[in-house]
This record gives structure tokens, C-alpha cells and sequence, in this order.
């Protein structure tokens, strides 16, 4: 089951630059929260804060505190334990070259040390049944590479690598940037199904997608969290006069 | 549209022109490998036999004898350079790929260059000074540190250059799924530059293979046969170079035929190692 994420005060800096300021926010269990804004504004920086990937960056730190669920995310724990609760599907979908799909979607168990081979077939069966792309690759899931799939392919593999460790939150970074229509509705498709089973933040440049997916949308402007509330209320009757503008088409 | 207008003349001499180049480089790089290949097999084919590859070389004036002890021994010291030389140029690969951005790291990389332009028979001297002088004698193990030290050099460029290769976001996709550090490094970035890595390994392993003055103070040579990793050991380019500069005709034919073993040894272990790498390779993947 999905938690709540829960921001307070954060802040984020890449060396001197500061890329966030102040943000608060409180992301609600089981829903799909998305983060729009123009480019540069902060928005994949706020989610690589959720899991500390944001600290892989060289120079790059954050302070505040991230809660999700009751475990708090900069206090307490590891990196490397948080990001185990916390999936992350990037902006081009980046499957390992050399495993094959199988592989893949087993890579986060795997490399942890799990070793139970019956369960690993069963898990990495309904990940990628979750995932809606076990039939296209069912007949050949330990002979073909993941990059032989097509890019839509590909990312839906990245997500059910993501599933396959049991997160609690889902983060999806620009997911369908990089993809055709179709297999952008695929994967919207998929945002729908995932929300009964995890707690969904998705950073988007596509307001339609946002729209479409997400139950709360937060706007983000020069690493200032603008407004969030519910997503119709944010596109139809903002309360700020910069989201107004930005939703409809002012800039950005 | 312009698809069916004619290409103009000049636009086809100047690509014929460039095709005529690249493929005239291509022959230019093959032909001296072609010719140092055919004279070999030409001088050296009618001297191999199955006494030359079973036997131990026979004193000065008898007839036959081989170089059977030569080829083990080379087989031997390359091993043991390889089993030294391989882990520790990788791990320093890995190490300024992954963590070699400070000005440690610059040292090492300058050390490595200059390691790299090193004469051979300089580092013979260094594994003389290891290893004979501690020993108290010529080893098959001195022979194979000193073709060690000159394989790191290689590998640890090519390893570092190989895993930078690799894109941050491969690495990112493992960091988030909470794969620690060291783990990524070795199983999913290393893995991932694998076919590179070996490259550069085959690389310098080929080049030590045929090293002849850093073995002249180490593995110093031996008529008979030798397993012992700490006695003086054949090796078949000291056999090449002590039969070359001999003044008998029969160890001049047998120097050929050395020569050719050596060259037969260093294709087919290169071979092998590529294809037992690919049986691992997966469909698509690159």
C-alpha cells in the first residue's frame, strides 16, 4: 500500500545555486500528485529530493525535512534504505544494456542479495503484469536484452523494474517525455491502475497529463512551490495570478 | 522537391574520392600485419613439427629439438602476469572512473602515462630489482611481474576510459532502486562496459606477450623444462632472440618457427577470450 509524503521546509542547492526554497507540501496515499511548471523551475529537482537522489550530484545537497509515511527520509536512515521504498522512473527510460528483461525487473532484488528463485519469477511476473508489458515480452524474457525494446517498451520495463522492489511511493519523472501518443496512453493508462497499489508523484511537462492523471498538481515557479491544490481547482480557478497565466499559455 | 534531380558531378568525384581513401587506408593499416603474417608461415611453417612442440631444445650441433619448454614457459609467465596485472588495473580503472575527479587521481593518471611510455627493458631492471634481488634468483614469477607492471598502465586507461563510457543515467537507474555504491560500480556500470574492458585487456595482454628485454634479467631463460614458480624459466621470445643471434642455420630455422607459435598463441587467446565473451552477450544489447 501506498503513504503519504509529507514536505516540510524544504530546501535544495546545487554548489551556491539554490534550486529550491521553502517548499511544503503534503502528497495524499494512494493518489497521483503531479509537479508542473516551466523548465528550470525546480520541479525534477523537488522529486530527486524525495529519495535523495538529488545528493548523488556532486556539490549537490538539500536540507528540511521529507517525510514518507513515518520514516523520515533525511533523519534516521540511508540513502540507499530510502531509496528502496521509493521507486523512480526517469525522463528517458534507462533499462541496464547488457541484463536481459528478465534481469532487469529482478536487478533491484538481485543486487540487494535476494536470492529465492521461485519468488523472483513470481515477482518479476506481476511486475511486469502491473506494468502491462508481459505479453509482449513473455516468450522472451531471459533472451532478449531490455534495449531491444522500443522506447515505449522500454520505460514500461523501467517501471516494472521500479514496481519490482515493493515500493511505497512511485516518483516518475517526466515518464512519457520521450515517447509517442500511444505509448504515452499506455503508460497513463498504467498511472490509473498503479494509484490503487502506490502513492504516485509524476513531473510533467504535458498540462493535459497532468489533468488527466493526477487528483492534486502542484505549480512550481524558480524553485518556489506556487500553489497546490486539487488539479481541478489549480485549472480552472487558480488562486494565484502566476498559475493563471502559466495554465494558460501566458509563458513557460 | 529536388529527390529526382541528378547528383552533380562533382559532389559523386568527391565521394568517390573519399571511399577510394578510407578503403586505401584500409589496406595501408592491413598489409603489414598480411606480410609479417605470410613470412612468417612462409619461413617458419616447414620447421614446425611434432618434435618442436613436444620437445626440449637439443645442444648445439645435434639435430631436432623443440621449443615445447618455451611455450609452456610463456604460457606460464603470462599467466601469472595476467593473474597480477589484470585485477589491479581494473581496480584502478574503476577507481579513477568512479572516484578519480580530485587531483590524487590526476597523479595517478599522469603515473600511468608515464608508466605507459616506460622502455620495457627498464621495467625488466624494476622486477629484477622486486623480485630477483629478494629471491636471490631468475623466476618465471619475476618474469610475469614485470609484464604485469606493463600491462597496468593499458588496462587502468582503458578500464577508466571504458566506464565513462557508460550513461549517468544507467548508474542513476540503480542508485533508485537503492542499490548501493560499490555494488553499482561492479555489477552494473563494470558489466555494463564489459566488452570494453576486455578490449583493453587483450590490448596489453597481446603486447606483453611478445616482450622479450624484460624477461632477459627475470625469467632469464631455460634449456629444460620448468613448473616452479620460483626457478629460471623459457619463454619463447628469449628462445627467438637466443636462437636469432646464434650463427647455426638450424637455430635460425627454429627461431621462424618460434616466431610463428608466438604469433599463433597471442591470435588464438585473443580469439578465445572474445568469444567466450560474446556467448555471454544478449540479443540487442551492444
Amino acid at each position: 500500500m501506498g503513504v503519504g509524503i509529507q514536505v516540510d521546509q524544504l530546501n535544495a542547492w546545487f554548489g551556491k545555486t539554490q534550486a529550491l526554497y521553502d517548499i511544503n507540501m503534503k502528497v495524499e496515499a494512494n493518489h497521483a500528485t503531479a509537479v508542473i511548471g516551466p523548465s528550470g523551475c525546480g520541479k525534477s529537482t523537488f522529486v530527486r529530493c524525495l529519495n535523495r537522489m538529488h545528493e548523488t550530484i556532486p556539490e549537490a545537497h538539500a536540507s528540511g525535512g521529507v517525510k514518507i509515511g513515518d520514516v523520515d527520509v533525511y533523519n534516521g536512515s540511508s540513502a540507499v534504505q530510502i531509496r528502496r521504498r521509493i521507486g523512480m522512473v526517469f525522463q528517458k527510460p534507462n533499462p541496464f544494456p547488457t541484463m536481459s528483461i528478465y534481469d532487469n525487473v529482478a536487478a533491484g532484488l538481485k543486487l540487494n542479495g535476494f536470492t529465492d528463485r521461485k519468488r523472483l519469477d513470481e515477482i518479476v511476473e506481476r511486475s511486469l503484469k502491473l506494468s502491462a508489458l508481459w505479453e509482449e515480452v513473455k516468450d522472451t524474457l531471459r533472451k532478449k536484452s531490455g534495449a531491444s525494446l522500443s522506447g515505449g517498451q522500454q520505460q514500461r520495463l523501467c517501471i516494472a523494474r521500479a514496481l519490482a522492489v515493493e515500493p511505497q511511493v512511485l516518483l516518475m519523472d517526466e515518464p512519457c517525455s520521450a515517447l509517442d501518443p500511444i505509448s504515452t496512453g499506455k503508460i497513463e493508462e498504467l498511472i490509473f491502475q498503479l494509484k490503487e497499489h502506490f502513492t504516485i508523484v509524476i513531473v510533467t511537462h504535458n498540462m493535459q497529463q497532468a489533468s488527466r492523471v493526477a487528483e492534486f498538481t502542484g505549480f512550481f515557479l524558480l524553485g518556489k512551490l506556487i500553489e497546490f491544490d486539487k488539479t481541478e481547482k489549480i485549472f480552472t480557478t487558480p488562486s494565484d495570478k502566476r498559475t493563471e497565466d502559466y495554465i494558460t499559455g501566458r509563458f513557460g | 522537391m529536388m529527390a529526382d534531380r541528378p547528383v552533380s558531378l562533382l559532389r559523386r568525384a568527391k565521394n568517390g574520392a573519399a571511399t577510394l581513401a578510407a578503403a586505401a587506408s584500409v589496406v595501408l593499416v592491413l598489409a603489414p600485419l598480411g606480410a609479417v603474417f605470410g613470412y612468417l608461415v612462409y619461413k617458419g611453417i616447414g620447421s614446425i613439427n611434432w618434435a618442436f612442440l613436444t620437445q626440449t631444445p637439443k645442444p648445439v650441433g645435434e639435430a631436432g629439438g623443440g621449443m615445447a619448454n618455451a611455450i609452456a614457459g610463456s604460457v606460464l609467465i603470462l599467466l601469472i602476469g595476467s593473474i597480477v596485472g589484470v585485477p589491479v588495473g581494473i581496480g584502478a580503472g574503476i577507481y579513477l572512473a568512479e572516484y578519480g575527479r580530485t587531483r590524487f587521481g590526476d597523479l595517478i593518471r599522469f603515473t600511468a602515462d608515464v608508466l605507459n611510455g616506460v622502455p620495457s627493458i627498464i621495467v625488466g631492471i624494476v622486477a629484477y630489482g622486486l623480485v630477483v634481488l629478494t629471491q636471490k634468483h631468475f623466476s618465471a614469477l619475476a618474469g610475469g611481474v614485470a609484464l604485469a607492471i606493463m600491462m597496468v598502465p593499458t588496462i587502468t586507461r582503458t578500464t577508466e576510459e571504458m566506464l565513462l563510457l557508460v550513461p549517468s543515467a544507467v548508474r542513476e537507474a540503480a542508485y533508485g532502486l537503492g542499490v548501493s555504491r560499490w555494488r553499482t560500480t561492479l555489477s552494473i556500470t563494470l558489466r555494463t562496459a564489459t566488452s570494453g574492458v576486455i578490449t583493453g585487456v587483450m590490448l596489453a595482454f597481446a603486447r606483453v606477450a611478445g616482450e622479450t628485454a624484460p624477461l632477459l634479467f627475470t625469467a632469464f631463460g631455460n634449456q629444460f623444462w620448468n613448473w616452479k614458480l620460483d626457478q629460471p624459466t623459457a619463454a619463447l621470445p628469449l628462445q627467438i632472440f637466443t636462437y636469432a643471434i646464434s650463427p647455426f642455420d638450424e637455430w635460425h630455422r627454429q627461431a621462424w618457427a618460434g616466431a610463428l607459435i608466438l604469433i599463433i598463441l597471442i591470435v588464438v587467446s585473443v580469439s578465445a577470450v572474445r568469444i567466450a565473451a560474446s556467448r555471454g552477450m544478449l540479443k540487442g544489447a551492444h
